[in-house]
């Protein structure tokens, strides 16, 4: 059967390795290549880098990380954050990235995703998420690094991203962002019971169980953390071990 | 030198950066007469089945593609392994190259999540040098939506996946296929490649 994933994410700036809390008070923890390999090694099922200025700032993705880590990680790698246009996927593909995340500008333009997936396959095309509970059983998707609600609702959201040819759905809350008190469940049931793609959990692991409990109390088939892993609390080793103990499949 | 067949398909970096991390001598190339003079010919793939044929074809490269592939190692990847086989029905009935018995059809898994992504662990069938020495818990990276339909006799790995889903192909001479990615596989699938560039002898 097919493994559940565990994925360190790299929000990057301006070529370095940063994480917000909520989105805000940014610290550098340092190389992105460096991290990718050091994660690889830890047992990485896949990596993602988002350029979390990208969106708002205009800043082109950082295609020369790409090509560096494609190099040097041999596992599948995703790059979010300021893409904008097909032209923009095919400049990250070809610099060796597997997928590409778009988020804000899917929302406004989700003809993107079919363009996307129509030229170069359902299979790299993800689309990011960050959603924010409004009502129980209700939450809305907002866009720009969760600076602004556009009144989506989220489920609506994801059932067009499926039909539009997604691949795959990057989940952030952004309630439970940076909060270290856990995934975000209940969306995450709400959102794998709207659609059959496979859905990356984000935001909100602050501790091990927190990796086991969404795999076993939900249907995503990936986890993904940031802050987690760059200060070095948790290695992804330590997580893929407890999920095995757990009877989770892991690579 | 392995050539890495270059028909405008797919992300052939990926397999360039794998093989030169390896340090095996590799050439992307869409020359016929590169490809006859290569140890070993590496055929990759991303997409769809008619438009890579196609595009193949339109490369003036299915002769000499089957024609090198049983004369030395020969490596179909992901679209690439697919290719190997006599039939696709992606969107429409294709020729393949026809290297190995069998047709490639729509994964059929009520149920299940398709395509067929992520991690999934290799069980063994025929024996395969390429697979030398790469042990019992070994995960490899897929993303697919067909399949291999073929004679179990060609089956060197496969992976559960609601059912048999054939990993790796090979005819017993020549040609081989993998329905991963070694080039994403981690240190597995580095091994992989190591295996295969091991065969240029």
């Amino acid at each position: 059967m097919l493994a559940k994933r565990i994925i360190p994410c790299l929000d990057v700036r301006d070529g370095k390795v940063v994480k917000g809390v909520k989105f805000e008070g940014v610290r550098d923890v340092g190389d992105p290549v460096a991290l990718a390999e050091i994660y690889n090694q830890q047992g990485a099922d896949e990596i993602v880098f988002y350029d979390i200025t990208a969106s708002y700032e205009k800043r082109g993705v950082m295609l020369d990380v790409v090509r560096e880590t494609a190099k040097r990680v041999f596992v599948p790698l995703t790059v979010g954050g300021g893409i904008k246009t097909v032209d923009d996927i095919r400049d990250t593909l070809r610099a060796g990235a597997d997928k590409v995340s778009v988020n804000s500008q899917a929302v406004k333009n989700p003809q993107l995703i079919k363009d996307g997936a129509d030229i170069f396959g359902s299979q790299c095309i993800c689309v990011g998420i960050d959603a924010k509970k409004i009502a129980e059983n209700k939450w809305t998707v907002y866009i720009n690094g969760g600076r602004v609600d556009m009144g989506l609702d989220l489920i609506d959201w994801v059932k067009q991203i499926e039909s539009l040819g997604a691949g795959e759905i990057c989940l952030n809350s952004i309630d439970a962002d940076g909060t270290k008190e856990g995934f975000d469940l209940p969306m995450l049931r709400a959102v794998c019971d709207a659609v059959s793609i496979p859905v990356i959990a984000s935001g909100g692991a602050g501790k091990i169980d927190d990796f086991s409990q969404v795999f076993e109390e939900t249907g995503a088939t990936a986890a993904l953390a940031a802050s987690l892993f760059h200060f070095g609390e948790l290695t992804v080793g330590d997580v893929k071990a407890h999920c095995r103990s757990k009877n989770i499949i892991m690579r | 030198m392995i050539a890495i067949v270059d028909y405008g398909a797919g992300n052939i970096f990926s397999v360039k950066n794998a093989l030169d991390y390896l340090g095996l001598e590799n050439e992307l190339t869409s020359d016929p007469e590169k490809i006859k003079a290569a140890d070993a010919v590496i055929l990759p793939g991303v997409g769809a089945f008619p438009a890579a044929m196609k595009k193949l074809c339109e490369s003036g490269l299915t002769e000499v593609v089957k024609e090198e592939a049983k004369k030395k190692p020969f490596l179909g990847i992901c679209l690439g392994m697919q290719m190997l086989f006599e039939k696709g029905y992606e969107f429409e009935e294709c020729d393949g190259l026809g290297l190995i018995p069998g047709s490639v059809q729509k994964m059929d898994k009520p149920g299940f999540i398709i395509p067929h992504m992520g991690w999934n662990k290799l069980e063994y069938g025929t024996e395969c040098p390429v697979l030398d020495d790469i042990g019992d818990d070994a995960y490899v990276y897929f993303v697919h939506s067909y399949e291999a339909v073929t004679d179990d006799k060609y089956l060197a790995a496969w992976v559960d996946y609601d059912g048999k889903v054939p990993a790796m192909v090979y005819d017993g001479d020549t040609v081989y296929g993998a329905q991963f990615h070694p080039e994403k596989s981690g240190s597995t699938g580095l091994q992989i490649l190591k295996n295969f560039g091991g065969l240029i002898g």
